[in-house]
């Protein structure tokens, strides 16, 4: 061998030395209808680095414990917005918690976001989630004859929107939501934050019709700013401002 | 089993599935399966930018850009198909622009433009700005914009299904697209498609690798179908290596960080791309930077307890740059390694990035079943193909503009081929390949474990299939991989149910892995030359003799069943650019 590569096996601890391996014992909400009709928690005690992430323990009990446990995840760091779920009882991507991060002394609890339908284990049903986000119209519509190059638009009018098109999908801040929880019809904090991706951006034209949809009697108003989804957001948008900046437009009507 | 009828069917929804599908729902009754829920897909992951020649910010043009390609893909590159990547760049980023895409302005109020490796005005004189960005998650931007427009359009997806076969038929003694098999996730049900025309879009293959800036599920599963059917995958031993990757864990730092002004550093804070490349330092291509980087390791100048990575600095950047232009992978930075950019460098190393061979088309997509001859209704776009723009090694920022510029163009292709094309008969008992796979499975009581097979495979190429590569690491490779597709055969699976069964779907996905490392590690092994992202060091110079062509490999079965890889080349198209040296 002449390379120098096999130095980078194992996710292995950011910092070098001893590998501070810990127990830790992470308590899973299982649920399976092929087994069982009721939910039930399970443990499993790992050794693992606390400098890991959430996800890295999932995937440690999977590939090593028990292959029926079944959650969602692709990209493994906060980007493709697959794997948000409870854990120790707040909304979070599993790919970006370090375990250390969460009090690994006690047992760390990992169930399926709220809200939404459980099918197996930590995989919900996210139809209802898309279908609220596709409602609101999230795309650009304009009106008259499309310019050669592209359609200019300052600095400051891209700055406008800017924050909320970071979102990812991920359902963290919706399945946090008290109003979501009690009635499936609110359109959820997810959909209003695309929704003001695009009323806020200087291009588009249909405005009216996205602040039409949400003055509904499930729309923005039910909204009652208790900050969960902010807390959730995992890509750190200021959700509740910009819902707050919705339900602002739907008053004054300027936008 | 289901049997669904639809004129088009697109297998991925990338970029490059959902550009497809724009152009193919307008014109042609068209579904798209993906194993994932589009927003999820990797592009959604890619950072940098996007490159055309806009000359919005300094002057450029397409031949420059054309040029640039060439020579980044270390004259491996079909100018021919170069040439038509440079050129509809410009109309592919306008189409995303008036598609709603937001990118940075410049104070004009036009499309904001910056650096990125290999991009040079007038051939290579100095770096110049092509790149087109959104902050640092313009993949993200362009994933959204495109599933945005998909839903504006109605464009039908079928969401968490799997294809796991392709069907082709033979008509007259000519292979014809007849459709594919799917698994649904959710129910464990077998979906036979029916399609006049099939576009696979189905992205990378890097999980076979560790260090990889792949997410899990960039398992080849559409190279691996159409190569269980028969058909080449070419230049499969031509893998890039990005060169900054957060250490030990892979995350990519987009090379626009370096764009922005950062600087690779030793473990003496030496900034040693000026030894390896004088003009473009920092920026100059992959594959160069990898093996500098590696350089630097192995002569003992790298940084850590252990000398295994070296420095990527930011910390003369004013902290305000760094939020506005690179907020995301300095978020990176703090989340996984704990780590201040704005006053610490971030250790890094090379992580395994981005496939250049993939199943061979011709620049309308069509899938090519020899060096000539295409499959009627098959195309194929984005990272699983291999058209070849990229040649040799892929300059930064035009992956997301080949998904683009020939996601649209095989979108518009297969729906007007299935506009005049008559259905082909299904094969008889279609689904049966799928259906033994998944039952052997699911029933194995075999003694080996997935977890197990697939640590060894990505060890091995990790080790051995690496940026620095010789005979005797590559014949490891080759070694060990045969026999873990051994292994493999008898490997079980834990969970029996139907119901989102991701334990059965990661076997079947290792099972592709373990197929296409091989073809890669033997046609690695096969060309003795070092070009681009292939580096032999014990051919350390390019061959244009005997090695400026393309590898194909083809899958052999003989009378017993016994399988084979049979390698052959495709010469490389040439027009404008005659092969020069590669400085930087
Ligand atoms: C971290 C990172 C950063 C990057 N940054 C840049 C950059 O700045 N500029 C640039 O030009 N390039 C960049 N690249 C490269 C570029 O992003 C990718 O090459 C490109 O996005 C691939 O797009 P795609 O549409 O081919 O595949 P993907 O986006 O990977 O999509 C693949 C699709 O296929 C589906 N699929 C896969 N298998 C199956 C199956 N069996 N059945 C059904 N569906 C299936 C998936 O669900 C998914 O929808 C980057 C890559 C990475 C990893
Ligand atoms: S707003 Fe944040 S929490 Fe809500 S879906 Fe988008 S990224 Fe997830
Ligand atoms: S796996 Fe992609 S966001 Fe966590």
């Amino acid at each position: 061998m002449t390379t120098t590569l096999d130095k980078t096996e194992g996710l292995g601890p950011a910092v070098a030395g001893a590998a501070p391996y810990i127990t830790a014992t992470f308590r899973i909400r299982r649920f399976n209808p092929e087994v069982a009709e009721e939910a039930a928690w399970e443990d499993f005690e790992i050794e693992i680095d606390p400098k890991e992430r959430v996800l890295d323990a999932l995937h440690k009990i999977k590939w090593e414990m028990d292959g029926t446990l079944t959650f969602r995840r692709s990209c493994a760091h906060g980007i493709c917005g697959s794997d948000a779920m409870r854990i120790n009882g707040r909304n979070r991507l599993a790919c970006k918690t370090l375990i250390k991060d969460i009090n690994p002394e006690k047992p760390i609890t990992v169930e399926a976001i709220k809200g939404l339908t459980v099918l197996k284990d930590l995989v919900v049903d996210m139809e209802p989630f898309f279908q609220a986000y596709r409602d609101v119209m999230p795309f650009l519509v304009t009106t008259g004859n499309e310019p050669t190059r592209e359609r200019l638009q300052s600095a400051e009018d891209r700055e406008r929107f800017d924050d909320t098109t970071k979102c990812i999908l991920c359902a963290a801040c919706t399945s946090s939501c008290p109003v979501f929880w009690n009635d499936g019809q609110y359109f959820g904090p997810a959909a209003i934050v695309n929704a003001h991706r695009f009323i806020f951006d200087s291009r588009d034209e249909a405005g009216e019709q996205r602040l039409e949809i949400l003055n509904d009697r499930d729309g923005v108003w039910r909204c009652r700013t208790t900050f969960n989804c902010t807390d959730a957001c995992p890509r750190g948008i200021e959700v509740t401002k910009a819902i707050q900046e919705v339900k602002r437009a739907l008053i004054t009507r300027r936008f | 089993m289901k049997i669904h009828k639809y004129d088009t069917v697109i297998v991925g929804a990338g970029g490059a599935g959902m550009r497809a599908a724009i152009e193919s729902t307008k014109r042609s009754r068209t579904a798209v399966l993906t194993k994932l829920y589009p927003t999820r897909s990797h592009t959604g992951a890619a950072q940098g930018g996007m490159a055309a020649a806009l000359a919005n910010v300094e002057e450029d043009n397409w031949e420059w850009h054309t040029f640039d390609t060439v020579k980044g893909g270390d004259y491996l590159v079909d100018q021919d198909a170069a040439e038509i990547l440079a050129k509809e760049a410009i109309d592919a980023v306008l189409d995303l622009e008036k598609m709603g895409l937001p990118f940075n302005r410049t104070p004009g109020g036009t499309i904001d433009q910056r650096r990125f490796g290999g991009h040079s005005r007038n051939h290579g004189e100095a770096p110049v700005r092509r790149s087109c960005y959104a902050a640092d998650r313009t993949g993200h931007m362009i994933l959204q914009t495109l599933y945005q427009n998909c839903v504006k359009e109605g464009v039908e997806f079928y969401n968490e299904f799997y294809v796991l076969d392709l069907l082709l038929s033979e008509v007259d003694g000519v292979k014809r697209t007849a459709g594919v098999v799917a698994y649904d996730l959710a129910t464990g049900e077998i979906h036979v498609f029916q399609a006049k025309a099939v576009i696979f879009a189905s992205g990378g293959n890097g999980k076979f690798y560790k260090v990889s800036s792949n997410a899990h599920t960039l398992t080849g599963d559409g190279q691996a179908a159409a190569w269980r059917r028969g058909l080449p995958l070419e230049d499969m031993e031509f893998f890039q290596f990005h060169p900054t990757g957060i250490w030990r864990m892979g995350i990519l730092l987009t090379e626009g960080a370096r764009g922005e002004g950062g600087i690779l550093r030793n473990k003496d804070g030496e900034r040693f791309m000026e030894k390896y490349a004088p003009v473009m330092k920092d920026l100059a291509s992959r594959d160069v930077v990898s093996r500098s980087i590696y350089t630097e390791i192995r002569e003992g100048r790298g940084c850590g307890p252990e000398g295994d990575h070296v420095f990527l600095d930011l910390t003369h950047l004013p902290p305000e740059q760094l939020d506005a232009k690179l907020p995301d992978i300095t978020e990176f930075a703090r989340t996984y390694l704990g780590i201040e950019p704005y006053t610490d460098p971030i250790p890094i190393q090379p992580t395994a990035h981005y496939a250049m061979g993939g199943i061979p088309t011709n620049v309308q997509g069509e899938v090519l079943l020899d060096n000539t001859t295409v499959v009627p209704g098959l195309y194929a776009a984005g990272e699983v193909a291999c058209v070849s723009v990229h040649g040799a090694n892929r300059l930064g920022t035009n992956s997301l503009l080949d998904i683009n510029v020939f996601g649209k163009r095989a979108g518009i292709a297969a729906a007007e081929y299935a506009a005049t094309a008559d259905y082909v008969e299904l094969p008889e008992d279609p689904a049966s390949l799928v259906v033994e796979q998944v039952e052997r499975l699911r029933s194995s009581t075999g003694t080996e474990r997935v977890t197990e097979i697939r640590k060894a495979l990505q060890d091995t190429m990790d080790k051995n299939v690496m940026v620095f590569r010789t005979e005797q690491t590559l014949k490891e490779a080759v070694d060990e991989i045969a026999a873990l597709r051994k292994r493999y055969k008898n490997v079980s699976v834990q969970d029996k149910g139907k119901r989102f069964n991701t334990d059965l779907l990661e076997a079947i996905e290792l099972g592709n892995l373990l197929e296409l490392a091989e073809v890669t590690a033997v046609s690695a092994l096969a060309r003795k030359e070092s070009r681009g992202g292939h580096y032999r060091e014990d051919y350390p110079d390019r061959d244009d003799v005997n090695f400026m062509r393309h590898t194909m490999a083809y899958r052999e079965v003989d009378a017993d069943g016994n399988e084979s890889i049979r390698l052959d080349y495709k010469p490389v198209v040439q027009t404008r650019y005659q092969p020069m040296e590669r400085k930087y």
